[in-house]
């Protein structure tokens, strides 16, 4: 069955857990180019009152992506990923990404619709970090992916 | 850092660039994105480019990084973008900024990637906590 609208609300378990690294966080803003101190130095973040070094805010993707393959990936979404587009992308922090964060992602189907022969599918990664219990606790950030699945040329 | 955001407030444009296929392959391990179209000419010739193009995450982290290192990333409240052309090996992007919004403690940007010939790749929009200086 392809993606059709039987899929908006629904919800997939949580990913394994995801450890944020504190050399990922470096490798990652310098891929970007971003050149905050607190992205690199420990005793800075340290002064701004965080853990150890924040990720840049669109370091969320490393998590997100791991929810979004378990709707690419699934065989009763049946999408092909060679015609997958990604159309729009937005995140909303609750606070950043800490080296040593402990998160879990739980991906949500927001809506699917149709336009012009593509199939448009809202995606909603709520990423949480992991309780005492290792259970989905605090929400940390919620990330949306718009995905473009193009029709048959 | 001492920012004040007002509206109107210009971000002091970025230009990145000319984009190499190993910006793109860097960001491919940093970011985890191994989709051949990024990297292996061939297949995205199949898929009808003329040489491997930059993934939308890539703009989107640049974007973001333009952003934050004016503004403090830890006041970044939300970031929301647009992918509107793909970006190929070769161009060079410049990002700006402009507040459009503020109140309750939050300045609204708009924001824009665009190539040399002003073709915008990318649009996006921020929510920035103010008073940004801590």
């Amino acid at each position: 069955m392809p993606v059709n609208e039987s899929f908006v609300g629904r919800t997939y378990p949580p990913t394994a857990t995801y450890t944020v690294g504190r050399e990922k966080i470096r490798e990652f803003a310098a891929a970007v180019g971003a050149t905050d101190p607190l992205h690199v130095d420990v005793e800075a973040a340290r002064r701004a009152g965080y853990a150890d070094v924040i990720a840049p805010p669109t370091f969320a993707v490393l998590i997100s992506q791991l929810c979004d393959a378990q709707f690419v990936t699934d065989p009763e979404a049946g999408v092909d990923f060679s015609r997958v587009v990604h159309g729009e992308q937005s995140f909303d922090h609750q606070r950043p990404l800490v080296a040593g964060d402990e998160i879990v992602g739980v991906l949500t189907i927001e809506s699917v619709r149709g336009a012009g022969g593509h199939t448009m599918v809202a995606l909603r990664s709520d990423l949480h970090a992991v309780d005492t219990a290792g259970a989905p606790g605090a929400l940390v950030c919620s990330t949306r992916s718009m995905l473009v699945i193009r029709g048959e040329d | 850092m001492t920012t004040t955001l007002q509206v109107g407030t210009a971000l002091e444009p970025r230009t990145i660039g000319p984009i190499t296929q190993t910006d793109i392959v860097r960001f491919a391990g940093a970011g985890g994105d191994f989709n051949p179209l990024h990297h292996d000419p061939e297949f995205a010739a199949r898929a009808g480019f003329t040489a491997p193009i930059a993934m939308g995450q890539m703009q989107a982290g640049i974007l973001a990084a333009a952003l934050t290192d004016r503004v403090g990333v830890e006041h970044l409240r939300a970031l929301e973008v647009r992918f509107v052309a793909p970006v190929e090996i070769g161009d060079v992007l410049t990002v700006t900024g402009t507040v459009t919004e503020v109140g309750d403690g939050v300045a609204t940007l708009a924001l824009a990637m665009t190539k040399a010939d002003a073709a915008t790749v990318v649009t996006g929009t921020a929510s920035v906590g103010v008073p940004v200086t801590p």
